[in-house]
Parts: C-alpha cells; sequence; structure tokens
C-alpha cells in the first residue's frame, strides 16, 4: 500500500477543503477503499476521514413525510431499523442481501452508492483498464466478461456497479444531498452514476471535494410499503455480488397498479432505472401478461458485451419474478435468505 | 508524522503512537499487542477470519485502520472467557465439533457472539446460515458450527427467560 498523509477534519467544511486537494480521498468504514488501496488500484495521497463528523449518522423522518438517512449510517443500522423496513421493505431486503455481516456492519450509506466495481480487470493491475487508467484499453471486452454489463456500455469499459441499496433507492426515486466547495446542493441518485461513454475513468456527478452527506426517500417512496421485492441472481446464495438483480415496488388500488418502481442491478455502470417498462404497468390489472410486457420494455436496449447474453434473458426472468412477488405482496418479515429467488419460503412462481 | 490513539481491548485501555497510518487494526492486535488468536486469512474482507468486536459490534479487522478507530471499545477471542471458564460459544464450538483445523475458529466464535447480539437470527438454522456467511471454513465444518450456534443461542433463551422469570 502505498503511503498517505491522514487528515481527520473537525467539521464537514473542512472536510470538504481538504478533499478537494489533488490526490485526497475520503475514508468513511473503509470496507472498499482499503481493499482497493491494498492491491494498488487506488493509491490516493491522502486520505480525509469523515467517520468523526458530527451528525452524520441519523435516520431522520422529516415533517414532509420525507425520510433522510445521514451519509455514516452503517448498512446493518439502516437495514434493522424496524421503522425503515416497514416503510422501504425492498431497500432493507437489498441490503441484507449485500456484503457479509461484518461488512454491512462497518460500511456506510455514502460509501455504499461510491463502491467501485469489481470487474476482475480493474482490479487486476497487470491489466489493461480505461477505468483505472484513462486510454489505456479494456482487456474485459476479450476476457471473461460472463457478468459484465448488457445496458449502457460503452467500447472503452463494459464494467457494472456492484451496489444492491442503489437498486430500489433509484426506483423510489431517493435524492443525494452534497456538501461541496460552493456549499449544499442536491441531486437525483439516477444522476448520480454517469455511464462510460468515452470516459469510464469519470464515475460519478461528483466534483473534488464533495461530500455524500445524506440520502433522502421523497414522501411518495412510503406509498409503495405494502408490494415491494429486491431479487439478486448471484452465483451463491450469500455474499456475492449480483449477476443480475430488480427491484420492483407497485402501488395497487382496486385491484390496478396506480403507480410502479423498476430498477435493475448488476446490468450496467449505474443502478438502472427501467422508466418505460413502469410506463406500461400503470393503470393496468397486476397479471402475467402486464409484467411479461414490462420486463420485455425493460430490456428492449440490452445487448450483449460480450459472453453474456444469458444475462438479458436472466434480467427479464428476474424482473418477471420480482413484480409478479411483489404484486403478491411484501412478506411480514424479510425472508431468511434475502433477496433469494430460490427461497424456499418466498413463494416463487416460475416465469 | 506521529498520531496518538487509545483503544479499549479487552477490557483494559491501551495508549499508541502510530508512525505509519497504513496499520489495520489487524496488525495492531497482532504484532503490537501480541494478541494472535485474531487471525490474518485473506486480508480483504472476504473470509472473516480477522472478526472481532468493535463497540459491540462484529467487523472484519483487516479492513479497519487503526487511526481511524480512536478511541474504540474492541473485543477480541482472548478476551471472551472469563479466566478458566470458556464463553458458552467457545464451549458449543467444542461441544459440536464446530472446527477441524481452527484457523478460522477465533473470527466464527467473535462472528457468532457478534451475530447473537444483533438478535436477527433466533433460533433458525436458515438465518443462522445466512448471517454467518461472512465466516469461511475451507476444513467445511459448517453443520458443527451451525449446532454449535444453535445450542449457544438455546442456552441464552433460558438464561434470558430465567432473568424475566
Amino acid at each position: 500500500m502505498k503511503q498517505f498523509a491522514y487528515v481527520r477534519p473537525a467539521t464537514v467544511t473542512e472536510a470538504v477543503a481538504a478533499a478537494a486537494q489533488p490526490g485526497a480521498v475520503y475514508l468513511a468504514a473503509g470496507t472498499n477503499l482499503l481493499d482497493l488501496m491494498k492491491g494498488n488500484i487506488s493509491r490516493p495521497d491522502r486520505l480525509v476521514d469523515v467517520t468523526h463528523l458530527d451528525g452524520l449518522d441519523r435516520i431522520e423522518r422529516l415533517a414532509d413525510g420525507s425520510l433522510r438517512v445521514g451519509a455514516l449510517v452503517s448498512n446493518a443500522d439502516l437495514a434493522y431499523d424496524a421503522e425503515f423496513a416497514k416503510a422501504y421493505p425492498a431497500v432493507a431486503e437489498a441490503l441484507l442481501s449485500g456484503a457479509s455481516a461484518q461488512l454491512r456492519n462497518a460500511a456506510t450509506v455514502g460509501g455504499n452508492l461510491l463502491q467501485r466495481t469489481r470487474c476482475a480487470y480493474f482490479y487486476d493491475t497487470a491489466s489493461r483498464c480505461n477505468k483505472r487508467e484513462s486510454g489505456s484499453g479494456c482487456d474485459a471486452r476479450d476476457g471473461e466478461n460472463r457478468t459484465h454489463a448488457v445496458l449502457g456500455w460503452s467500447d472503452r469499459c463494459i464494467a457494472t456497479h456492484p451496489s444492491d441499496f442503489c437498486v430500489p433507492l433509484v426506483a423510489l426515486d431517493a435524492i443525494v444531498e452534497i456538501e461541496g466547495k460552493n456549499g449544499r446542493r442536491e441531486i437525483a441518485l439516477d444522476e448520480l452514476h454517469r455511464l462510460p461513454g468515452n470516459a469510464p475513468e469519470r464515475e460519478s456527478a461528483l466534483e473534488p471535494g464533495d461530500l455524500i452527506v445524506a440520502v433522502r426517500l421523497p414522501p411518495a417512496a412510503r406509498g409503495f410499503a405494502a408490494h415491494a421485492r429486491y431479487l439478486k441472481v448471484r452465483e451463491r446464495t450469500s455474499y456475492a455480488f449480483a449477476i443480475v438483480s430488480a427491484a420492483a415496488a407497485l402501488r395497487i388500488e382496486n385491484g390496478k397498479i396506480a403507480d410502479a418502481r423498476l430498477a435493475l442491478g448488476g446490468v450496467a455502470a449505474k443502478p438502472w432505472r427501467a422508466r418505460a417498462a413502469e410506463d406500461v404497468l400503470k393503470g393496468v390489472a397486476p397479471t402475467a401478461d402486464a409484467f411479461q410486457e414490462a420486463a420485455w420494455r425493460a430490456l428492449t436496449d440490452a445487448k450483449p458485451s460480450g459472453d453474456n447474453a444469458y444475462k438479458i434473458e436472466l434480467a427479464r426472468r428476474i424482473v418477471m419474478r420480482a413484480l409478479t412477488l411483489a404484486a403478491a405482496g411484501t412478506p411480514a418479515r424479510i425472508p431468511a435468505l434475502p433477496a433469494s429467488p430460490f427461497a424456499s419460503t418466498s413463494g416463487a412462481i416460475h416465469a | 508524522m506521529n498520531h496518538s490513539i487509545s483503544l479499549t481491548v479487552n477490557g483494559a485501555r491501551r495508549d499508541f503512537v502510530l508512525d505509519d497510518p497504513r496499520v489495520t487494526l489487524l496488525d495492531l492486535l497482532r504484532e503490537r499487542l501480541h494478541l494472535t488468536g485474531t487471525k490474518k486469512g485473506c486480508d480483504r474482507g472476504q473470509c472473516g477470519a480477522c472478526t472481532i468486536l468493535v463497540d459491540g459490534k462484529r467487523i472484519n479487522s483487516c479492513l479497519a485502520l487503526a487511526i481511524s478507530h480512536d478511541g474504540a471499545d474492541i473485543l477480541t477471542i482472548e478476551g471472551v472467557a472469563r479466566g478458566d471458564q470458556l464463553h458458552p460459544v467457545q464451549a458449543a464450538f467444542i461441544a459440536h465439533d464446530g472446527f477441524q483445523c481452527g484457523f478460522c475458529t477465533p473470527g466464527q466464535i467473535m462472528s457468532a457472539i457478534g451475530m447473537m447480539r444483533e438478535a436477527q437470527a433466533g433460533n433458525d438454522p436458515e438465518r443462522i446460515r445466512e448471517c454467518m456467511s461472512g465466516n469461511l471454513c475451507r476444513c467445511g465444518a459448517y453443520a458443527g458450527i451451525v449446532d454449535a450456534v444453535l445450542e449457544a443461542q438455546a442456552g441464552a433463551d433460558e438464561t434470558n427467560q430465567r432473568r424475566s422469570a
């Protein structure tokens, strides 16, 4: 690991100033950053430790019905917050389907949003990677790319964003609060992560020094609590990244879908909101035909980036099943195997 | 530049001067305090052999910078027994052969203690397996590990019932 200077700012303003310097990065729990530093994939000159800052570890319900989650709330504390899990069950299920209990205890909300891709060529410093070293090439294109992107990829980069948490969040229109050199601003989570295009090394809309201080769920996000699921296909049922995942949330009134939200994970460099699929669901009855149509719409633009054409059909099926399970109703308790399509208690219907 | 930190380790306050900010909690415990019960397996957060409790919660000590944990309260495998009296989870691991080579065992035990404090798995074997998935055992002693945790959980439940009765 490269040597670095360690800075522990006392205030958010001090943190932003310290992190705006070239070569500086923020340190929260470090569960992803330290791993990257040990592998020499990240080589920061300066770590700005935000874990001791006050006021960033609260879960607050706001007067307008929004929920504001501080960036330093741990993944486990959020998922196990009873009120949170009740109001946003798909988000809690996604959190509990990610990583291990030890990692969830440490990893933060802000860190989860900004975790890096697990593309093996990004991790292997002997490989060419445009994300790690701009312009060097992409060894994933002709490499082992079964798990790579099928949506929004470019010739420069076919990596995926690994977060589970972000998938239901983007479906629920989550907002990211950012403190920067010019003060506070907020953007939709959907605008936080960038598609690779010609500059895969630029992964987010954040500028140097920008610090995510909170994630906010707008009032309408509560309306889906009765019909919300997150499903995730992975190579083993626990402690593995998604090959494909889907968050489905429905608001059902008088036997019809009043509102629908759908997002996919593991398919692109960002959590993938499927708005065209949502549109076909609005106003219709929650039937298998409607879900098939939505699944088809969600993947209309998908194309394989390598040996991964199977992910497109897999994604359609996982969308179909997530919608079917969401329509059946949110389980009273998060299943023993969170987000597993194979759970004995899931009541899954094979699509 | 040197940095001073203090930790509470297994109940005792310990002060350190760090001449290098790169040291992890795992390396600090092993190299500075010679508490070698906490194991270095993968050193990348994948195997769970380095699991300790920090402020009552289980984490991977290999991915935690010591310098960032100034003031933390740490419990390691060396701190769970009371003299010669084993912690109930330790005793249950022995009773159920929850190990073979033993390398992952301190991490398994610390993880099980942390899991029982989290109180999410209860006595459901499927939930226990899921909540222990961050601890790998290359000998494959998983069946014994789950049985050990079930017994320890049953003992804890009984103790709680007696207290509330």
